[in-house]
């Protein structure tokens, strides 16, 4: 692999190519961090070696964030030391970091929309050129610090008008542009798909490469096997020890991780004849989104809808919501419904989580009780007083039946974890008493304990006799859990598996290439 | 942190968070009566309290209106015109209907000024929701209407109410029942009826609901449009309570009446511990910034080390402050 990415050397180190010896370029020695009496991190040391990728894994809230966090200078340890290139240093602010050649490149894509490209690489460190900005040695940097990347944007272009891989790939540029030493990816393909995965770990194994040292955070625990040479696992803000990834495998990561042996994840295939045709829809388009959606759901089935992100999946579920403008007919147990109201569909029957469970399903800030009923007020209060009383005892009964654990009934929603969060948002559209569960993303920033609960909550309610939905951008998932599965493609569906057919390969087939055989087509069964 | 004990029992108390936003309009009026009451004994006197109270009633009024405005997510910046308006409407209705229905045009006028007033609030909350257009524009545009009609309709003078009225309606400005002035009987009553209705109702907690989060409310089957709809129009019906109240002040409408009340308004809901973004209202914080505003205002007149053609900008210092305190108190 050639060198197009350049290193920046410090001076006194031998030449590149003279292959040096890894050294520890950053050291960590007993890093706590304590927010007022609560501990989240305790006692973590850990060496990056130059030209050494090391993964950092953990479930949710053990640690890695605000390990990270404290790394790059956004937040002060509460103790221990931090050694850079042999040199002891501390942080008070990103900039010191950043000085001292740790560079992070975050999850969330943190680019100015508005601004172009070549903006938004030098947004806050402008060149400049007779006390003016020199826009076209930005420019001229920018394409070149791009095309190291692969990436072939403009340096003109809208950062909004391009796609979301070349925004990260941007925003990874723009770390790139200081000195590192260091550089730390915080999931980073989280938003990405397919060939832009593939694209990010080869930039990465060239960082390598090239002797950089590469913190590398991700819950994929396949991407962890395939990238790195040594894996950290943090478990409740401490370290439980550091392995070679040679002789590592994703269950031995998963059982370091959780601390104990997994039960099997996903519950047991269920061998059942589906029931009758609950759901039907015709010739439904969100224009903008899909196109000619056709499919049927039965009583005590688990349909799943596989795709790309962006392929229309959620987009088809909030247009038969009447979220979204759309078109076509849709029948529940026999009965039409009018997609323009989602009061309408939730009372034929229908209830949609939302893959946005902070943005779209709760209200962070109000109690768990307002939240839970906050679907179906009318049942709960009929005439014109709140019934409180009623409430409450729903709550008890909500908090009882899907596990929710929380400290006390007064928290407010933000404050529950994830998982708890998720498994409330559940309880809360089940208020509504539904035939049919469309359950978008059920898993998404979800730890593994809670993960198997919520499929577990999944096949009781197919086993009660209802629908169940499930869209999910994790293939895994989706045969874990799916008696049959949809594939949609740039807003059509392409194709449908089932029984032996539920594989990676065949889904990840219908869901990116143009193929679509006779007899896959439809899904209309 | 995800890792919360599951097995211990759930502890019941503190189920009732109360924050600044709660308590803390109430404690700077009471802040603000001790503060009055160093600078000039009198100020603490029944007689001077119940004027300042009676007279904080409009602004208190409205802004009880306003509240469910603010907490949907809204804006109005038209209630002072829209005050003028009906104030206008009401009088012109009562003086023509005097003649041959006597003291009965007096009841009929009120509710006259009701039905106008709920309709006006109606029309801006549909061009707000159905319309979709900014509030705070929509309601500059309505604000510009209502003040344009009600110069139009006193010709750029004044209307003035007839003779024959004038006495039997005084009371409902200048009587009071038990000795408590009548407008600040209407204020407890309007802020009561709200109270319940944004804290009992389940009308209450849509309107938070749209206002903290327009999409979950969305995806939760609550209408934006209708809830959004219906806190216009309530606010349209506070203001034509508050000016019903108004008209046996002065006894007249002019292109002056209400003008700048929009501000007070909104200084006073939003210094009550609403937000401005939007959410949780708070009814009796609004009657209490109300209050503080009037109070600051008197204040300012009985002592001499400020000059009283200051007061705005003491407002303006207030709502700043009071704003201030939101945000670092979270």
């Amino acid at each position: 692999m050639s060198a197009v990415l350049s290193f920046p050397r410090e001076r006194g180190e031998p030449a590149n190519g003279d292959r040096q010896e890894p050294w520890p370029v950053l050291r960590a020695e007993e890093m706590s961090k304590d927010y007022g009496p609560v501990t989240v991190l305790s006692d973590v040391s850990l060496d990056v070696l130059s030209g050494e990728i090391h993964a950092v894994i953990g479930e949710n809230g053990a640690g890695k964030s605000t390990f990270m966090r404290l790394l790059s200078g956004y937040a002060e340890p509460t103790a221990g030391t931090l050694t850079v290139a042999g040199q002891q240093v501390s942080f008070s602010k990103p900039e010191h970091a950043q000085q001292a050649g740790i560079v992070l490149v975050h999850q969330e894509i943190l680019l100015a929309d508005g601004l172009t490209v070549a903006e938004n690489l030098f947004l806050g460190r402008e060149l400049m050129r007779n006390g003016m900005v020199d826009d076209r040695a930005m420019r001229r940097l920018a394409t070149e610090k791009l095309t190291e990347l692969g990436c072939k944007v403009s340096p003109n272009a809208l950062v909004r008008n391009i796609a979301l891989a070349d925004r990260q790939l941007v925003q990874i540029a723009r770390a790139l542009l200081d000195d590192y030493k260091v550089v730390i990816f915080d999931e980073p393909t989280a938003v990405l798909t397919g060939d832009e995965v593939e694209r990010l770990l080869g930039i990465i194994l060239q960082l390598k490469e090239q002797g950089a040292a590469v913190l590398y955070i991700s819950h994929r625990l396949d991407e962890v096997q395939r990238l790195a040479d040594k894996v950290s696992v943090l478990r409740d803000g401490r370290l439980v020890g550091t392995y070679p990834a040679a002789g590592l495998t994703q269950m031995d990561m998963a059982r370091l991780m959780v601390g104990r042996d997994l039960a099997a994840l996903y519950p047991e295939k269920r061998n059942t004849v589906p029931g009758e045709v609950s759901l039907k829809v015709n010739g439904l388009s969100v224009p903008g989104y899909a196109k000619d959606i056709s499919f049927t759901a039965a009583k005590g089935e688990i349909l799943g809808f596989a795709g790309m992100i962006g392929a229309g999946r959620t987009e088809v579920f909030e247009g038969i919501m009447g979220l979204r403008a759309a078109n076509g007919s849709v029948t529940l147990n026999g009965k039409p419904i009018d997609i323009r109201s989602p009061r309408a569909a939730m009372d034929a029957g229908i209830g949609y989580l939302t893959e946005d469970r902070k943005g779209k399903g709760l209200l962070l800030q109000e109690r768990l009780a307002p939240n839970l009923t906050l679907s179906s007020l009318a049942r709960f209060h009929p005439g014109l007083m709140m019934r409180r009383g009623r409430e409450k005892a729903a709550l008890l009964d909500a908090v009882d039946e899907y596990d929710i654990r929380l400290k006390t009934l007064g928290v407010k929603a933000g404050q529950l974890s994830g998982g708890n969060q998720q498994k409330l948002l559940l309880a809360k559209v089940l208020m509504t008493t539904p035939s049919l569960v469309v359950i978008d993303e059920p898993t998404r920033g979800i730890d593994i304990a809670n993960k198997a609960q919520i499929y577990a909550f999944i096949h009781r309610l197919v086993g009660e006799g209802k629908t169940c939905i499930v869209i999910s951008s994790e293939m895994q998932e989706l045969i874990g859990i799916c008696d049959r599965i949809l594939v949609m493609r740039e807003g059509r569906i392409t194709g449908e598996v089932m029984g032996d057919k539920m594989t990676e390969h065949e889904i990840a087939l219908l869901a990116t290439s143009d193929v679509t055989t006779t007899d896959r087509q439809g899904g209309t069964t | 942190m995800s890792a919360v004990v599951g097995s211990t029992p759930l502890r019941q108390e503190r189920e009732w968070n109360i924050g600044w936003a709660d308590v803390g309009p109430f404690l700077a009026l009471l802040a603000l009566l001790l503060i009055g009451f160093v600078i000039n004994p009198d100020f603490l006197s029944a007689t001077n309290l119940g004027n300042v109270i009676t007279r904080s009633a409009f602004i208190a009024i409205i802004a009880v209106g306003a509240t469910f405005v603010i907490s949907s997510g809204g804006l109005d910046l038209s209630v002072g015109s829209m005050a003028a308006f009906i104030t206008g409407i009401t009088i012109m209705f009562m003086n023509s209907m005097a003649p041959e229905w006597g003291l009965a045009a007096i009841p009929a006028g009120m509710v006259v000024a009701i039905v106008v007033g709920t309709a006006c609030g109606l029309m801006n909350g549909l061009i707000v929701t159905v319309g979709k257009i900014e509030p705070f524009i929509a309601t500059l545009g309505t604000m510009g209407i209502f003040r344009a009609l009600i110069t139009y309709m006193s010709d750029g003078g004044t209307i003035p109410i007839d003779r024959s009225l004038r006495e039997a309606y005084r009371p409902v400005y200048f009587g009071t029942v038990a000795g408590v002035p009548l407008p600040i009987l209407i204020s407890i009553a309007v802020a009561a009826v709200a109270s319940f209705a944004l804290y009992k109702m389940k009308y209450g907690r849509k309107c938070a609901a749209v206002g903290a989060n327009e999409d979950v409310a969305r995806y939760s089957g609550i209408s934006i449009i209708k809830t959004r709809t219906i806190a216009y129009a309530i606010q349209g019906a506070c203001v034509a309570i508050a000016a019903i109240c108004y008209v046996p002040r002065l006894g007249a409408a002019t292109p002056t009446t209400g003008v700048l009340w929009e501000l007070q308004v909104i200084t006073a809901v939003v210094i009550g511990g609403t937000a401005l973004r939007g959410g949780k209202g708070h009814v009796w914080g609004t009657v209490a910034g109300a209050v503080i505003l009037e109070l600051i205002a008197n204040l300012m007149v009985l002592s001499d080390f400020v000059s009283e053609y200051l007061v705005a900008g003491v407002q303006g210092v207030i709502i700043i402050i009071a704003m201030l305190i939101q945000r670092f108190s979270k």
